[in-house]
């Protein structure tokens, strides 16, 4: 049964005062040959007890593999609590309120998320969220534009470090705004940028640094970051968010620090659900703070001097600066922002630490062990957090393809990337050491099971 | 209301122009606009040594309800902008035609008086607005 309010008679009532026989005579105007009678290759309509079995069944195809794919999301363990709170009907929305200081908790927490973010980014602001690190690094890009007015090319110039899908998302929300991206030259060896090669005056309205970089590496952020200045472009940074416990925060990258700070939000508290929903997040000093689109949580107090959450400086946005509006958010990932909140609440500071060291741990001793296989080796030298590239003697797709009936999710395909044989994994503080030998074990099997020619 | 100062020239958008003794223009937003708009806690200024173009974007002024552009009623180049109210915006609240100035400019060419309007044709202008 549709949950449709009108009875027949509501909607025979209507049809005849607009002077139409039919619901279906609404859509006459179109072409006869463009109407679908019948959806092929879509059957019938199951009851909800049919539906629940099949979807039980195909659930079981997906067996319960072990994953060492990062590449932009991490699978961390998340806390029951944090799920268990944030699905509470007090907290279950995906919004920011409309009415929005009669929700006074739902703003404290908001507020309190971009305290967090600040405090792990070491910028002044942030704003309530967007909807995921690849279009906050577009909010970015558009900000950066807005904030450096005296630059008026419109390049963007990307660290051979950021994310392509990313780069490829930026591209198209800003490409018909005049903004171009791109790429800074980069060294073989490293991974990380060729500062040799990098030349002066091309007047960049922002430089685009990713740590660590899609590869893993980790790269001279300090040096990058001065010598974007020096060329009068802004800094936009890309973080994981748990990387932030162990590395510098990009506040502090060079003598002036990073200007904006975005990434994706999912390590957080968020599980990996196929690829959403997640949430971005986004920082920046306080120059720049009238340029940042989205949502912001302020804490102000009421006529009788007791605290309390406004959204603020609303000026920005849409419903009162119209066409000139910094961004068209007008909304957040208010429900994953929730959990992320709540996961950073339960883990605090040592929390974060702990699970970045083990994470870092447990991804040394899986390169380590796949490097002792013949014919893997590092991609690239030099240090890592918890994802590293591996230069393979042979095609990657088939390895894949054997681990995974192994119930082995054994990493990104990084071919198509780096052009050349190479493998993208990340291990996290989920997986036993038990698990990591296990992994190094049927990687030695599949690649002697294969053949360095016919792959 | 307080009389308006004789040596200024008004826009029907809401700006003053004063002609300064070395060929440069300060202009700000008048009296009648900071009231529309209120508290202002904003104020966008642009670059010194900017051009801007007659009508162009010059400088926005926000307010706690509402954010407004100021268009240069004139062409040419930014040579100053009060540096003052990034911190103090409310200078222009509490005078529009003092503290309260936004940015000197440099005209690209003569100025348009026939454009422009008097104190007096203002006053008349902004009186016919409130029936």
């Amino acid at each position: 049964m549709p949950f449709i309010p009108h009875t027949e008679k509501d909607t025979q009532e209507m049809l005849k005062t607009i002077g139409a026989d039919s619901i279906a005579d609404l859509f006459d105007e179109i072409p006869a040959e463009l109407m679908i009678e019948h959806l092929h290759h879509v059957p019938d309509a199951l009851s909800e007890m049919e539906i629940s079995r099949l979807m039980r069944e195909r659930a079981k195809l997906d067996g319960t593999p072990m994953c060492f794919i990062g590449a932009g999301a991490y699978e961390h363990h998340i806390p029951t609590a944090v799920w268990d709170i944030s699905t509470r009907g007090e907290f279950y929305s995906a919004y920011t309120p409309y009415q929005a200081e009669a929700s006074q908790g739902t703003l404290q927490t908001i507020y309190e998320y971009q305290t967090m973010m600040t405090e792990l980014t070491g910028l002044a602001v942030s704003n309530a969220s967007l909807y995921d690190g690849a279009s906050a690094l577009a909010e970015a890009s558009l900000m950066a534009v807005r904030s450096n007015r005296r630059v008026k090319t419109g390049r963007i110039l990307l660290a051979p470090g950021v994310n392509p899908v990313y780069e490829q998302v930026a591209a198209a929300i800003c490409g018909a705004q005049g903004l171009t991206f791109e790429r800074l030259p980069r060294d073989s060896m490293s991974g990380n940028i060729n500062f040799e090669q990098l030349s002066d005056g091309r007047e960049p309205v922002a430089v685009v640094l990713q740590q660590p970089s899609f590869a893993g590496t980790l790269d001279d952020v300090d040096r990058l970051t001065n010598w974007a200045h020096a060329q009068g472009a802004l800094v936009l940074a890309i973080v994981n968010p748990i990387s932030l416990a162990l590395l510098k925060p990009p506040g502090q990258w060079g003598e002036q620090g990073a200007d904006i700070a975005c990434g994706e939000g999912q390590p957080l508290g968020v599980p990996l659900s196929s690829g959403g929903p997640y949430f971005g997040f986004m920082t920046c000093k306080q120059k720049h703070v009238r340029q940042m689109p989205g949502r912001i949580v302020g804490r102000t107090t009421d006529l009788d001097g007791k605290p309390g959450f406004v959204l603020t400086l609303q000026a920005r946005e849409q419903h009162i600066r119209r066409s000139k509006a910094t961004s068209n958010i007008c909304t957040n990932q208010g429900l994953m922002v929730t959990a992320a909140t709540i996961y950073m609440s339960l883990l605090g500071y040592e929390g974060l630490v702990s699970i970045a060291n083990a994470s870092h741990a447990n991804t040394t001793a899986l390169v380590d062990g796949l490097c002792s296989i013949n014919g893997v080796e590092r991609l690239f030298d030099g240090p890592f957090f918890h994802e590293v590239a591996l230069k393979l003697d042979r095609p990657v797709a088939p390895l894949l393809d054997r681990l995974a009936e192994r119930d082995i999710l054994g990493g990104f395909d990084l071919t198509s990337y780096a052009g050349a044989d190479a493998l993208l994994v990340c291990v996290t503080e989920t997986k036993t050491a038990q698990d990591i030998e296990a992994y190094i074990a049927a990687f030695a099997d599949v690649m002697a099971a294969s053949n360095v020619k016919s792959g | 209301m307080n009389e308006l100062p004789g040596d200024l020239l008004f826009t029907k958008d809401h700006e003053w122009l004063r002609r300064e003794e070395d060929g440069s223009v300060t202009i700000g937003i008048t009296d009648h606009a900071q009231g529309a708009l209120g508290d202002l806690v904003y104020v966008e200024l642009p670059e010194v040594g900017q051009d801007i173009e007659e009508g162009g974007e010059m400088a926005v002024v926000e307010s706690v309800k509402a954010a407004s552009d100021v268009y240069a009623p004139i062409g040419g180049n930014i040579v100053a902008v009060n540096e003052v109210l990034a911190d103090d915006p409310e200078n222009i609240n509490s005078d529009a035609y003092g503290d309260g100035w936004i940015v000197r400019m440099r005209p690209a060419g003569g100025i348009d008086e026939s454009a422009l309007m008097s104190p007096d044709e203002y006053q008349e202008f902004i009186d016919n607005l409130d029936d």
